[in-house]
């Protein structure tokens, strides 16, 4: 598996402060896949996450050590650009967080600032193609002027997903993207993903057991700061080799 | 157990012994009713004295005159029996001395104030915003007075020999160093209320933003700012009205000399200013110079009310925009 991983995580310590969030994280994340990270809350899960774009650049107090390659290369080292590599690692939050312009303008705004569409035109098929990848076109084509800040739940976080592959990254991260959605929605989302790993590596964060068995190929299982296991999706959720985990996907710890 | 007993006697609850508490209850009311009341009815009474003398005025000196007349000297009777001419109440002059020195004042206090809201809420390390928050506050609590006779003290004579030393004449007295000084004073206002407005953009939106690939600077013109923009407006209204309502800097720095310019480098007058001239020294209550003075106020009054109520809507409705 580790020939196609696209990004390889080594002894990765987190520090919030003084308190270590975690401890030697190892994980192979592979290509063109669904990768889902499992754990009780606290264990790490969207600490690790936001290791992969560098989010956590974000929060004063943070520290990061170890090793993260994406396609072999050290996403820490000094001369690397957080904003090019944010462009290649796109991010969809828990909450969905248009902003608040227009549907067209919301999944514009990467392309725009990264200078992806020439003129008018390639810009609109840009959007259109972004929008159609996330499932929301027919529903919004006549209204791409109004704002995204109007649409339901589940139609906003699918425009913040058509809004993070406008930029067409290589690799898209989602925490939690359907814990504020409500079932059908939720379908739909994922759908959604297991659509878009065609074109993109998605590593997704959920709480929800059964969404980890539907959607991911792969899955890695936190507790307590560390990786306690890791491997395809079947064998976790059949026959997990730590009793942790074991534990957890029958709902006795978590 | 299957059922629920129901049997069993138990105490009955006590229910009817709160008596005693009404009474309380009833005297902390009033009191509360009372405080609030005086607070309205004072300002009744304000608004109402300012509209009947202002009517009073208005009865001799036609209220086109004074809104549209651009002569402003109100006659100054030496003695109650003087016999002269009533004097000239065109409000005018004022009014465009008043704007004009607002408007110097807003130029300055806009950029400055907003440039360090942003900078203080998006670069700034907590350690330096920890220590230039309190001593913006600490601007804000300096006497419009002081900041009065510094501007007549220390900013008109520079700029009277700066104006020199390049040719221009300057009076002692301008509009210039007035709406400087204002302009100072009122940096704190706009820099608070908009450090307040930045803030509330979600951090989810810069979140967004930045995980997209956009730099700081990016995120703070094309997310942050047109988020926060109706909310700055608000601020920036509100700072103008404190600025047309100003006194104390516009007195001692402005002038008295109602000239109709927009020329900075001279003297002007504000309604301010002419209030506080019109009603320092002996009063004669009856006469047009004593009333206009009300019906100055009532103008002021309108105009600042005028500019809250707009700017407070504008901010409230930005608030709800993220609730
Ligand atoms: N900004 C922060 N400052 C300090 N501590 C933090 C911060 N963010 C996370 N932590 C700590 O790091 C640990 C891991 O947090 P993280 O958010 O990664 O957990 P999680 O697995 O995503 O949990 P959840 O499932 O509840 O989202 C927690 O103990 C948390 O308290
Ligand atoms: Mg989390």
């Amino acid at each position: 598996m580790s020939k196609t991983a696209i990004i390889t995580a080594k002894d990765v310590d987190v520090f919030y402060g003084d308190k270590q969030a975690l401890d030697k994280i190892a994980l192979d994340i592979p290509e063109y896949k669904v990768t889902s990270l499992i754990g009780p809350s606290g264990c790490g899960k969207s600490t690790f996450l936001r290791c992969i774009n560098r989010m956590n650049d974000l929060v004063p107090i943070a520290r990061v050590e170890g090793d993260i390659r994406i396609a072999g290369q050290d996403i820490y080292a000094p001369e690397v650009d957080v904003v090019a590599l944010r462009a290649q690692v796109g991010m969809v939050f828990q909450k969905p967080n248009p902003f608040p312009k227009s549907i067209y303008e919301n999944v514009a705004y990467g392309p725009k600032i990264h200078g992806l569409a020439k003129g008018k035109t390639e810009m609109d098929e840009l959007v259109q193609w972004a929008l159609e990848k996330a499932g929301l076109w027919n529903e919004v084509k006549d209204r791409l002027d109004q704002p995204g800040t109007g649409l339901s739940g589940g139609q906003q976080q699918r425009l913040c997903i058509a809004r993070t592959i406008a930029v067409k990254p290589k690799v898209v991260l989602m925490d939690e993207p359907c814990s504020a959605l409500d079932p059908i929605a939720t379908a739909i989302i994922e759908e959604l993903i297991d659509e878009l790993r065609q074109n993109f590596t998605i590593v997704i964060v959920t709480h929800s057991m059964q969404q980890a068995a539907r959607v991911s190929q792969r899955t890695a299982f936190f507790h307590l700061g560390t990786l306690v296991e890791t491997g395809p999706t079947k064998n976790i959720f059949t026959s997990p080799e730590d009793e942790r985990t074991q534990n957890y996907i029958t709902g006795r710890i978590g | 157990m299957a059922t629920v007993d129901t049997n069993t006697p138990h105490d009955a609850l006590d229910l009817v012994n709160s008596q005693r508490k009404k009474g309380v209850e009833f005297v902390v009311m009033a009191i509360l009713i009372l405080c609030s009341l005086v607070a309205v009815l004072v300002t009744v009474g304000i608004v109402l004295s300012l509209i009947f003398e202002a009517y009073r005025f208005f009865e001799r000196i036609p209220m086109t005159e004074f809104l549209f007349g651009t002569q402003w000297s109100p006659q100054t009777a030496l003695r109650a029996d003087q016999v002269a001419a009533e004097g000239a109440f065109g409000a005018v002059p004022l009014i465009t001395g008043t704007l004009l020195i607002s408007f110097i004042a807003m130029c300055v206090a806009t950029p400055l104030g907003l440039m360090s809201a942003i900078y203080l809420s998006e670069y700034a390390s907590k350690r330096f915003r920890d220590f230039v928050k309190p001593a913006l506050e600490i601007l804000a609590g300096i006497p419009t007075v002081v900041y009065g006779f510094f501007a007549a003290l220390t900013v008109a004579p520079l700029l009277r020999s700066g104006g020199e030393s390049v040719g221009l004449n300057v009076s002692s007295e301008s509009a210039l160093a007035a709406g400087l000084i204002m302009g100072m004073m009122i940096i704190p206002l706009i820099s608070s209320l908009s450090d307040d407005v930045i803030n509330s953009v979600p951090q989810a939106m810069r979140d967004a933003s930045l995980g997209l690939g956009a730099t700081h600077s990016e995120t703070i013109r094309k997310v942050v700012l047109p988020s926060a923009i109706p909310g700055v407006a608000g601020a920036l209204l509100l700072a103008a009205s404190r600025a047309i309502g100003e006194t104390m800097i516009v007195v001692m720095a402005a002038g008295l000399a109602a000239n109709l310019t927009a020329n900075p480098l001279e003297a002007v007058t504000t309604i301010t200013a002419q209030i506080v001239a019109l009603l320092t020294g002996d009063q004669e209550f009856d006469s047009a110079k004593t009333l206009s003075a009300f019906a100055l106020g009532l103008l002021l009054f309108v105009v600042t009310l005028c500019l809250n109520i707009i700017a407070l809507r504008i901010v409230r409705k930005y608030q709800e925009q993220y609730d």
